[in-house]
C-alpha cells in the first residue's frame, strides 16, 4: 500500500472560543472554549464509504467542516491525496475546494428558488472556470444529472425547486456536486428531510457513485441503521471523539465500546416482534466546553471503574477477538 | 363503544386561488382506554390534518364531515360550541415541535398550570401543585418548575410539553412525531415515558409519525395512510409479517434494519395531487403489483383477517390467482 489514501485525518482537533459579555470580560470570567472536535483521526480510501455516526454535538459536522476548511482547526493535520491542507491559505484551498464537495442535510434550504435546475448545477463551474462555452457547461450539467439519476435530464433542466419533490431537490444538489468531478463527497444527513420512501434511492445514488466513480464519501448521520446498511465502515462519535470504529458490520454485531452497545440499543427495531430492552442512559450528552476527565463518557457509563475517571483511553484494538481495523477507546475493552 | 371513535372523517382545504384539497378522505378508527395507536404515512398523507380535526384545531379555510365520537358523543356535531367542552380535558395533544413553542419568558410550571386555571380544573396553589405533580410523572424534578425553558434541554422540554398536555387530565393523548427531532437516546427515553403513561394513566395514545420503527416498538395497533386515506390498519406484527398492502410492504421494505441483510429499496414516484379527484388506486401509479381494476375502481377498505383491514384489489383475488 504506497498510495496515500484519499483522506488522512490525525489528531484533529477543533475549539471554539465561547463569546463572553463585555460584563463577563470586564469582570474577568474565565475564557471557556468548546472542544468540538478533540482529537479525530481516521482514513478514508478512494471508492469507500465511511460513516460519522453520534448524536447532536458530538462533533460530526465540525469534522466536516473543519476538513472543508469552513473553520479553522485548532491542531492536528488533515491531508488529502497526500498533500497537507490545514496549512493553506484560502487562496490556496481554491483549487482543493473542487475535490471536496458538500452535501447538505436540506434540500429546500441549499436549492436558490429562484434558480432553475440548470442554472444551480452549471453555477459550481462558473465559479471554479470549467466549461469553455455555454453549450459545452450545458452538456455537462445534462451527464451530471443524468449520474444523479434524474432522467431525462431535459425535462429537469428548466424547473424550479418547488416544481421537484425532495428526493429531486437533493438529487440536484448532488448533480452540483458532480459537475466539478470531485473525490470526496461530505454528505451531512443527506436523506434526513427526506421521505422514507425516497431515502434508499438517494442512498443507493451515492453508493453507486463511490463504487463507480471511484469517490470517497464521508457520510454524517445520526441514523445508526442507515449507517450499517449503506457505508463500509462506521466511526462513533461522543464528545469530539471517536470513541469506536472499525467494518460497518462488525460494529454494529460486535460492539465492544459501552456507548456504542447503548446507542444500538435504544434503535428501534422494525419489527414489533423483537422489543428489544433499550439501555437507556440517563442525561444527555455533557456540555463540550466541560468535557470530563479520564474517559469522557465514564459519568454516564454503566460499567465504569475508578480508573476511567482518570485515565484518557485512546483507540487501540480491544481485547476480545474482532474484526481487522476494529478499534474501541475503551480501558476495559 | 369504544373511548374514541373516529367515523368516515373527511376533511378539504379551500385553495387560495379556488378548488380544494381533500386532505383526508374517509378516515376511520377507533381507540379503548390504555391502547396505543399509531397512524403512519410519508408527508403529506393526511395524518396531521385527521388528528387536528380531532382538537377542532383546523384553520379556517377547512370544511369537514364525518363524526369523532368521544365516550358516544359526536363532539363535530355543533362545531366550535362543542369541540371546546371536550379539547384538553378529554382530547389533548402534543404538538409537532412543542418542545420549540414554549413560552421563553414564562416559567414552566406557569405554563403547564395555565391552562388548568383557563379550563376550572385547578387554580393559584393547587394549580402549582399539580404541575409539580406533572413534572415529577413525567421524570422532571418539581422544583425544575420554577426555571425557564432555555434552562431545559431538548429532552426535558418536550417531557414538558407533555406534561402541559397532561394538565387537564385527558383521556386520550394525540402525539404529533413527539420524537423526530431528538437524538435516538433522548428517543428512546419519551417513548417509554409515553409507553408508561398509557399504562398508568390508562391513556389512549394516537402516535402519529412517519418513523415505521417507532411505531412498531411503541404501538399494539396502527394504521397505514396514503393520499388522505387509511389504506391498510391492523396489529402491528400482523402489518410487519403479513401486510396486504402493497404500500404498507414496500414502506417497510425501504426502511432499514439495524441488523437486516434485505436490500433497501425506494419506492418509485411521488404521492398523487390532492386537489382533484382520480379514479382507481391512489397508490397504483407507484405499485409494484397493479392490475386491470386499479386503473378505474377505487379500492375500499375491508376486513382481510382479525382486525385488519385494507384497501387493495389484490386481496379481493382468489388466492393462488396471480394478476
Amino acid at each position: 500500500m504506497s498510495e496515500a489514501p484519499l483522506l488522512e485525518v490525525d489528531r484533529l482537533v477543533t475549539q471554539y472560543p465561547v463569546r463572553r459579555s463585555l460584563t463577563g470580560r470586564l469582570a474577568r470570567e474565565p475564557r471557556l472554549t468548546v472542544h468540538a472536535v478533540d482529537g479525530v483521526s481516521f482514513s478514508l480510501a478512494r471508492g469507500e464509504m465511511l460513516a460519522l455516526v453520534g448524536e447532536s454535538g458530538c462533533g460530526k459536522t465540525s469534522t466536516a467542516q473543519t476538513i472543508l476548511r469552513m473553520v479553522n482547526s485548532t491542531s492536528g493535520t488533515i491531508r488529502l491525496n497526500g498533500t497537507e491542507i490545514t496549512g493553506l491559505s484560502q487562496q490556496q484551498m481554491r483549487p482543493l475546494r473542487r475535490k471536496l464537495q458538500m452535501i447538505y442535510q436540506d434540500p429546500y434550504e441549499s436549492l436558490d428558488p429562484r434558480f432553475r435546475v440548470q442554472d444551480a448545477v452549471e453555477e459550481p463551474m462558473l465559479v471554479h472556470g470549467i466549461g469553455s462555452s455555454r453549450a459545452e457547461r450545458r452538456d455537462l450539467v445534462i451527464s451530471a444529472l443524468e449520474r444523479a439519476g434524474l432522467v431525462p435530464a431535459e425535462q429537469f433542466l428548466n424547473r424550479y425547486p418547488h416544481e421537484l419533490s425532495g428526493g429531486q431537490r437533493q438529487r440536484v444538489t448532488i448533480a452540483a456536486a458532480l459537475v466539478l468531478d470531485p473525490d470526496l463527497l461530505l454528505a451531512d444527513e443527506p436523506v434526513s428531510m427526506l421521505d422514507v420512501s425516497v431515502r434508499a434511492g438517494v442512498l443507493s445514488l451515492l453508493d453507486g457513485l463511490r463504487r463507480d466513480g471511484d469517490m470517497g464519501v464521508l457520510m454524517i448521520t445520526h441514523d445508526l441503521s442507515t449507517a450499517a446498511h449503506f457505508a463500509d465502515r462506521i466511526a462513533v462519535m461522543y464528545l469530539g471523539r471517536i470513541v469506536e470504529q472499525g467494518p460497518a458490520r462488525d460494529v454494529v454485531r460486535n460492539p465492544q465500546h459501552p456507548y456504542t452497545r447503548a446507542l444500538l440499543s435504544v434503535v428501534p427495531n422494525r419489527d414489533p416482534r423483537q422489543r428489544s430492552t433499550p439501555q437507556i442512559l440517563q442525561g444527555e450528552t455533557p456540555n463540550p466546553v466541560d468535557v470530563p476527565p479520564g474517559c469522557r463518557f465514564h459519568p454516564r457509563c454503566p460499567i465504569a471503574e475508578p480508573q476511567c475517571s482518570i485515565e484518557d483511553p485512546f483507540l487501540r484494538p480491544p481485547k476480545a477477538t474482532v474484526a481487522p481495523d476494529h478499534e474501541a477507546a475503551c480501558l476495559l475493552a | 363503544m369504544s373511548l374514541l371513535e373516529v367515523d368516515d372523517l373527511h376533511v378539504w382545504f379551500d385553495l387560495p386561488r379556488g378548488g380544494q384539497v381533500h386532505a383526508a378522505a374517509g378516515v376511520s378508527f377507533s381507540l379503548d382506554p390504555g391502547e396505543r395507536f399509531g397512524l403512519v404515512g410519508e408527508s403529506g398523507c393526511g395524518k396531521t390534518t385527521t388528528i387536528l380535526a380531532l382538537m377542532g384545531l383546523l384553520p379556517p379555510n377547512a370544511s369537514l364531515a364525518g363524526e369523532v365520537r368521544v365516550d358516544g358523543n359526536n363532539i363535530l356535531a355543533g362545531g366550535e360550541d362543542s369541540v371546546r367542552a371536550h379539547r384538553w380535558t378529554d382530547i389533548a395533544m402534543v404538538f409537532q415541535g412543542a418542545m420549540n413553542a414554549l413560552n421563553p419568558v414564562k416559567k414552566i410550571g406557569w405554563q403547564i398550570a395555565e391552562p388548568m386555571a383557563f379550563h376550572g380544573v385547578a387554580h393559584g396553589a393547587a394549580a402549582r401543585r399539580r404541575a409539580g405533580e406533572l413534572l415529577e410523572l413525567v421524570g422532571i424534578p418539581a422544583t425544575a418548575g420554577e426555571r425557564y425553558p432555555h434552562e431545559f434541554s431538548g429532552g426535558m422540554r418536550q417531557r414538558a410539553s407533555i406534561a402541559m398536555a397532561l394538565a387537564c387530565d385527558p383521556k386520550i393523548l394525540l402525539a404529533d412525531e413527539p420524537t423526530t427531532a431528538l437524538d435516538v437516546m433522548v428517543q428512546a427515553q419519551i417513548l417509554d415515558l409515553l409507553i408508561r403513561l398509557s399504562g398508568d394513566l390508562g391513556l389512549a395514545l394516537v402516535l402519529v409519525t412517519h418513523d415505521l420503527p417507532v411505531v412498531a416498538q411503541v404501538c399494539d395497533r396502527a394504521a397505514v395512510m396514503y393520499a388522505g386515506e387509511i389504506v391498510e390498519s391492523g396489529p402491528m406484527e400482523t402489518l410487519f409479517h403479513a401486510p396486504r398492502h402493497p404500500y404498507t410492504r414496500l414502506l417497510f421494505a425501504a426502511t432499514p434494519d439495524l441488523y437486516g441483510e434485505d436490500e433497501v429499496v425506494s419506492i418509485p414516484g411521488a404521492p398523487p395531487r390532492l386537489d382533484r379527484n382520480r379514479p382507481g388506486c391512489p397508490f397504483r401509479p407507484r405499485c409494484d403489483s397493479a392490475f386491470e381494476p386499479c386503473a378505474d375502481q377505487h379500492p375500499v377498505l375491508h376486513a382481510v383477517g382479525p382486525g385488519h383491514e385494507a384497501a387493495c384489489h389484490l386481496t379481493r383475488q382468489p388466492a393462488g390467482q396471480a394478476p
